[in-house]
């Protein structure tokens, strides 16, 4: 059973403090052209979290400020936090069990955090979290569902053991088609279909989809899946389960509605090298991979700068696993466009940060834009993909700077 | 607000809180919550808050018309599983939709 205190001492002394008064909202405001359609949320404390930008109460949508994104990883207490059900329990890591079960499982086994840490290799992968709605709050026309800016997504080393070597370890049958994660939030209504979501086999054999224990050195903040939760490095943070309990590997299609219903895209409006065909149906698919991206981390609109003063432009860019090729930058609205200098290269599923630098030679409002390229090709356009939920908004990025 | 609703939000309340003693603080932020006073909001008071804030509601004003409303609180019934009355439900949209929809062209 989840335990209140042990968690309470997990945080430490100074979040204790900070109970009562202390976690009323701080009334900080996000500026800015872009950001005006969403500056109406305030920054916000979540227990255990810096301030955050608060889409909701409950379940808790809380989305990073863009500014911690110029650190190459996302510190844990930034972490941005999505929930889609809000009965959340406090687990208690040493009563926790992850039950592997399902129709094509050979040995239905249980294990706890210490056999799983002593039975299987440990690794570790960074790799970028970010939320298939990141953005929505940008579409237009609107979309309807949390309205995200830019922060629903963090960048992060994840430790823990390979879903590959544990449900090789229980075995499972010829014809296992899909694995099913399931996380110890619970609807608070019990006809409410609880959040439950599959993989194709192909992709939870990947040796580097991970049941992971910590971030960044630590374990799991208890708001981004303590004590376990599902890596899928390469695709939306949709199926990076939390509280991971239970894993079912089905010789079926899973049919809930956070598979069949929800996260979905038109068929064929967004690439991805493999499709999840058995959730494949006559319109729609699962929304799967990331799709390539870039975001301007350390210039926001209405920045003044100095004419002829030389400018250090920072960003960071991603994509679904095959690497970042280039980043162009644009400072007069796209007439013309520079390579900036890719930086530090953490593997293929973390975020690249860039840099680019220029001084500005006139006087007057500037639109400075940014794109980038993967390895396969791939690119940000001017064009949104229009598709109902707002998933997968990459659109070319526009920061309108003065100089004076 | 009327006797049985705020008696309602009450329990509603009371149940949260055995439910997450830790986000005590997170709730009595959520009760601030103000919604846009028209006919109805005692429905949505009773009846949204049950499953999450009312700042859904809110930060999904202007973009959907009252087909869109009904369409979303019909989702909330039929696959979410609100104890929503069929009876209740145009009250519901009627408010979603004037005090939370779509400007009209």
């Amino acid at each position: 059973m989840p335990q209140r205190r042990d968690f309470l001492k997990g945080l430490g002394g100074a979040t204790l403090a900070l109970a009562g008064d202390a976690l009323m909202p701080s009334l900080a405001r996000a500026v800015g052209g872009q950001y005006d359609a969403l500056a109406a949320a305030p920054l916000e404390l979540l227990t255990g979290k810096r301030p955050l930008i608060r889409r909701t109460y409950r379940p808790p949508n809380f989305e990073t400020p863009v500014h911690y994104f110029n650190e190459v990883f996302t510190p844990n207490d930034a972490f941005f936090v999505r929930y889609h059900l809000a009965n959340i329990p406090l687990v208690d890591g040493k009563s926790w069990r992850l039950r592997v079960e399902g129709d094509a499982v050979k040995n239905v086994s249980e294990f706890s955090l210490e056999t799983l840490l002593r039975g299987f290799e440990q690794v570790e992968i960074a790799a970028v979290n970010q939320c298939a709605g990141n953005r929505r709050g940008l579409f237009e026309p609107r979309a309807p569902g949390v309205q995200w800016g830019h922060g629903a997504m963090g960048n992060a080393r994840w430790s823990g053991v390979r879903l590959a070597d544990v449900l090789r370890r229980v075995g499972f049958r010829n014809g296992a088609l899909e694995v099913a994660f399931d996380g110890a939030d619970a609807p608070l209504v019990a006809k409410t279909p609880d959040f439950i979501k599959s993989l194709p086999l192909w992709k939870a054999l990947d040796e580097d989809t991970i049941i992971a224990f910590e971030m960044n050195g630590e374990p799991l903040p208890h708001w981004n899946g303590y004590p376990a939760r599902l890596v899928v490095p390469g695709w939306t943070a949709t199926y990076w389960v939390k509280h991971l309990v239970s894993i079912r590997v089905g010789l079926k299609p899973y049919d809930g509605f956070w598979m069949s219903t929800a996260y979905r895209v038109p068929k064929g409006a967004f690439l991805a090298t493999r499709e999840f065909s058995s959730q494949t149906g006559e319109a729609n698919t699962p929304v799967t991979e990331l799709v390539v991206n870039s975001l301007l981390t350390n210039v926001k609109d209405h920045d003044e700068f100095l004419l002829h003063r030389q400018i250090e432009v920072k960003g960071i860019a991603w994509d679904g696993g095959y690497g970042i090729q280039k980043v162009e930058v644009s400072k007069d609205d796209g007439r013309s466009w520079t390579t900036a200098e890719l930086d530090g290269d953490h593997g293929r599923y973390s975020w690249r940060p860039w840099s680019f630098r220029f001084a500005p030679l006139e006087k007057g409002n500037h639109v400075l834009l940014a794109k980038a390229t993967n390895r396969n090709g791939d690119t940000q356009g001017n064009k949104l993909i229009l598709n109902p939920a707002g998933y997968h908004h990459n659109l070319v990025q526009r920061v309108r700077f003065n100089v004076v | 607000m009327n006797k049985s609703t705020a008696l309602s939000a009450w329990t509603t309340t009371l149940r949260l809180l055995c439910l997450f003693a830790f986000s005590a603080a997170a709730l009595a932020e959520e009760n601030t919550l103000k919604l846009q006073e028209a006919p109805g909001k005692d429905l949505i008071e009773t009846h949204c808050r049950t499953c999450h804030s009312l700042d859904y509601i809110e930060m999904n004003a202007g973009i959907l018309d009252a087909a869109g409303w009904k369409k979303s609180v019909n989702k909330m019934i039929d696959v979410m599983g609100a104890p929503i009355l069929p009876g209740e439900v145009p009250g519901i949209v009627t408010y979603l939709h004037q005090s939370y929809g779509k400007a009209r062209e």
